[in-house]
């Protein structure tokens, strides 16, 4: 009953003097509930040490191990076997720099991210720990975490056509970034200070709204939404600066 | 070679880690934090319960303060915590979730009117007061007199990890990630710093630091079955004692979970059997019910592992190519509950097992979950055995957890631990000058040059790295899981004696070139086995059982002789731990009682001994009281 499952994967390890990009062919028996993070594991342990991934939590809570999974971005740890054909083919996410085989850098990506959008609450208030805490409302409190819950695996970003024309593209997480900031009442800064940050090409005017975005989200974020939200409210604001100057 | 200098370095950038590098931020100090993944990815991220804080805003929280906080604490740790410490830990808390709320975490808050909850399978009305609308609620946990688990729905580790990192991003705070460090720069006395394997490139570089903390959290993964992340597997432990100088405090502390699942380890929330879920055995019948007649499934998680365990012991294992399990069954909590309460375990049985939870049985089994093991300090947080070295959160033995942890305290340690010790950190900044020994930089540097090229060259022996790793794994889950005795504790202590030798001929099967995670794992596999073998040795010793040690030919609490912690360190050139023993708490504001749940005979302590070091305190008297 067990399969005999082909896996081809993308290798290349650009610390070795002379290699070149390739595909190499490992072949592995099935087993019940196997996903793809205990097949990667079996094949370095028993076949290929030399292979590179990342997996981290390997629950699908983390992000570490997005990839191309016949060719579609998703997290390896959550993709069972038994819903792939008999032959696997796995490349490393696109448009992230390449570390090695199937693992890339998001981890400088997002971190840049950070310091562009300024992924911060920012308020003129200082914290009093003998003071009980400001009140929210829970829905507001929802709200927010509905949108904090971006793993930052990255599968948006190498799935956005603007992201594969323009490396500085802020890409659907970090312009999702944003926007959870825009329903944090505690955030002060106000539409013009998220105009500088993302009314522009790199920021929501660059979304060509082909969504791929929203598709591969493993975490189905409301991205479509999100975009729309912020696309409207950074129209409005160009359109209200647009009249303050005549 | 690439060297890098901060005031403060601190290794592991979880939620304890980012949380030291922010208080030293904040005052002025240079931090950088090195983790092996992009800090967000932290096995801190993974907790999805929440935080314990006696804030009291909640219906079923009414009445909670830091005392009654305190008071599950100790029990919780069958009184093998260090009092002082989980004194501080339980006045912080309520302080820390404010601060974290001001800093952007969207705690849910507490909204006014009736509502419903579940206990035992029973549904029961509550009703939230209008003047607390708005302020952090909570939820219940295990082992807690209170409702005092702060939360963010179902992604609290998540969300606070969120914006810890968003902090340090604001502070200006270097966070490195893909890098490891696999030894620290020391002369015996100091601590100066880390020689850190670049997880990109594979090159070493070094960071100096007048301090260095660290937290890079559990070691689970020495472990086979284990909840952990893989990036859980005792490094930063590793590196500590390494030293010789540095001990493990009580290395047998391990918590086991009832309920991971099978293939995978990943962890089913207690909830499930909360709401009403049942095991069930090979035969498809409940047996929980036989063991113990009056809890059934919720018994303490130390009972249930146990049970689960004997009852497999006994032949009604299911049998699995993952080995033996036993069923969780919430079929009949039905879609709606399953659907809105159980969300997240949902998920987890479709992706991971391909499961319908509403109309199959989840495959479970005890699994590692959590040490309260770890790196010793004092309750400064400062090191055992080197001066400049700090460490904070899972991967230190500051020692609030004893014997066993209660669920919600882990995580809220990371930033109530995190927030105290940053503080006593700077402090030591504040008066602390150091200088630095290019030669004896240079001799750390080319002494892990020599390791990695031995490695390569298979100089050492041509052992496979996996294989070795697995002979400890398996050890340890045959003598130092949910029992323990002294026949299969002499039998593991002998086999990883044996894999100890075996883990200093391993080789590289590959070349090891750049990102290469099998030189990685062979770099810490020998010191991983040691930590393996103070497990081993120091539950050998401990000839009672407490909280998550339980031994089989010792079921009694003995605080006649055992009312102590282990040490446990490897001097440079030993092949066997040196273990020696310290007062588990040099005061009792809550002297030696009972639990109140998990049954067991105490061997009571001496009562002159008790009575010297019991000081004055309210929760004296709260505390007697079941």
């Amino acid at each position: 009953m067990d399969r005999q499952l082909t896996f081809e994967i993308f290798r290349y390890n650009p610390e070795r003097k002379g290699e070149t990009p390739h595909m190499q062919q490992y072949t592995l028996e099935e087993k019940p509930n196997m996903t793809l993070f205990i097949a990667l594991n079996r094949l370095r342990e028993e076949q290929d040490p030399s292979l590179v991934f990342d997996f981290c939590c390997r629950a699908g809570i983390c992000g570490a191990c997005a990839m191309v999974i016949n060719g579609r971005p998703n997290l390896a740890c959550q993709t069972k076997t038994k819903d792939l054909p008999d032959k696997i083919t796995l490349h490393p996410l696109p448009t992230f720099k390449l570390i090695g085989d199937l693992s890339v850098d998001t981890g400088v990506w997002f971190r840049e991210m950070y310091t562009r959008t300024e992924s911060w609450i920012h308020t003129s208030k200082t914290f009093d720990p003998t003071k009980e805490e400001e009140r929210m409302d829970n829905s507001v409190a929802e709200d927010i975490y509905e949108l904090e819950r971006c793993i930052e695996c990255g599968c948006c970003v190498a799935a956005c056509g603007t992201a594969r024309l323009r490396s500085d593209f802020l890409g659907a997480a970090g312009l999702n970034r944003v926007a959870r900031f825009v329903v944090d009442p505690r955030d002060e800064r106000t539409d013009r200070e998220y105009y500088e940050v993302i009314g522009n090409d790199e920021g929501i005017f660059g979304c060509m709204g082909l969504l791929a975005c929203e598709d591969v989200c493993p975490k189905n974020l409301p991205l479509q939404n999100q975009l729309g939200f912020l696309r409207r409210k950074m129209g409005i604001t160009a359109l209200k600066d647009l009249f303050k100057k005549k | 070679m690439q060297t890098h200098f901060s005031d403060l370095l601190v290794i592991g950038a979880g939620l304890a880690g980012e949380r030291v590098a922010c208080e030293a931020a904040q005052n002025g100090f240079t931090a950088t934090c090195l983790s092996i993944v992009p800090a967000r990815r932290s096995h801190s991220s993974a907790a999805q319960g929440g935080m314990q804080a006696s804030l009291g805003n909640c219906a079923m929280g009414e009445g909670d303060n830091s005392d009654v906080h305190f008071i599950d604490t100790v029990k919780g740790s069958d009184w093998g915590c260090d009092q002082e410490v989980a004194r501080l830990f339980a006045d912080a808390a309520p302080i820390e979730m404010r601060r974290l709320a001001a800093w952007g975490v969207p705690w849910n808050r507490v909204v006014p009117g009736k509502s419903f909850y579940f206990k035992g399978g029973e549904k029961f009305e509550k009703y939230e007061k209008e003047e607390k609308e708005g302020l952090i609620t909570a939820r219940s946990f295990g082992g807690t007199a209170k409702w005092r688990t702060c939360y963010t729905s179902d992604g609290t580790g998540h969300a606070v990890m969120c914006t810890m990192d968003n902090r340090c991003a604001q502070l200006g705070i270097n966070v490195f990630d893909k890098k490891e460090a696999i030894s620290l720069i020391h002369d015996g006395d100091t601590c100066k710093g880390a020689v850190v394997r670049c997880l990109r490139t594979g090159r070493l570089e070094v960071f100096l630091a007048k301090a260095t903390a660290i937290c890079t959290g559990g070691f689970g993964r020495i472990y086979k079955a284990t909840t952990n992340a893989v990036i859980c597997d005792g490094g930063g432990h590793v590196i500590a004692h390494d030293t010789g100088v540095v001990p493990i405090g009580n290395p047998e502390s391990i918590q086991f979970h009832p309920t991971g699942i099978v293939p995978t380890d990943i962890l089913v929330t207690e909830g499930c059997r909360g709401d009403g879920g049942t095991l069930l055995d090979v035969n498809e019948e409940r047996f929980m019910h036989i063991y113990e007649p009056e809890k059934a499934e919720l018994a303490s998680r130390d009972v249930v592992s146990r049970r689960m365990t004997e009852h497999m012991r006994a032949g009604k294992g299911v049998k699995s190519p993952y080995g033996e399990h036993l069923w969780l069954d919430i079929r009949h909590l039905g879609d709606k509950h399953i659907s809105t309460k159980l969300r997240e375990v949902d998920e987890i049985c479709h992706h991971f097992l391909g499961v319908d939870p509403r109309t199959q049985l989840i495959p479970v089994r005890p699994t590692q979950h959590y040490t309260m093991a770890g790196i010793r300090t004092d309750k400064d947080g400062a090191v055992y055995g080197l001066k400049g070295l700090f460490s904070a959160g899972e991967a230190a033995c500051w020692d609030m957890h004893g014997f066993n942890r209660l669920g919600g305290n882990s995580l809220a340690e990371t930033v109530v631990a995190g927030g105290i010790i940053g503080a006593k950190i700077v402090e030591f900044l504040k008066g602390h000058e150091t200088t630095f020994d290019t030669a004896s930089i240079n001799d750390a540097v080319n002494k892990q040059k020599k390791r990695i090229d031995d490695l390569v060259a298979g100089r050492c022996g041509h052992l496979n790295v996996y294989q070795v790793r697995n002979e400890m794994q398996e050890a340890l889950m045959k003598g130092c899981f949910v029992f323990r005795n002294q026949k299969d504790l002499e039998e593991t202590v002998q086999t990883l004696q044996g894999t100890l030798e075996k883990s200093r001929k391993v080789g590289l099967v590959s070349d090891g070139a750049g990102a290469n995670f099998e030189l990685g794992s062979a770099l810490k596999l020998e010191g991983q086995v040691k930590l393996a073998l103070c497990i081993a040795q120091a539950a050998l010793q401990r000839t009672e059982s407490r909280g998550s040690h339980n031994r089989e030919d010792f079921p009694e609490r003995n605080d006649q002789d055992w009312l102590n912690r282990t040490l446990a360190y490897w001097r440079e050139g030993a092949d066997m731990p040196e273990l020696v023993y310290e007062d588990t708490t040099p005061l009792f504001e809550l002297p030696p009682g009972d639990r109140g749940y998990g049954g067991g005979k105490i061997i009571p302590a001496d009562a002159k001994y008790v009575k010297e070091r019991t000081v004055k305190s309210p929760v004296t008297e709260i505390g007697k009281k079941k």
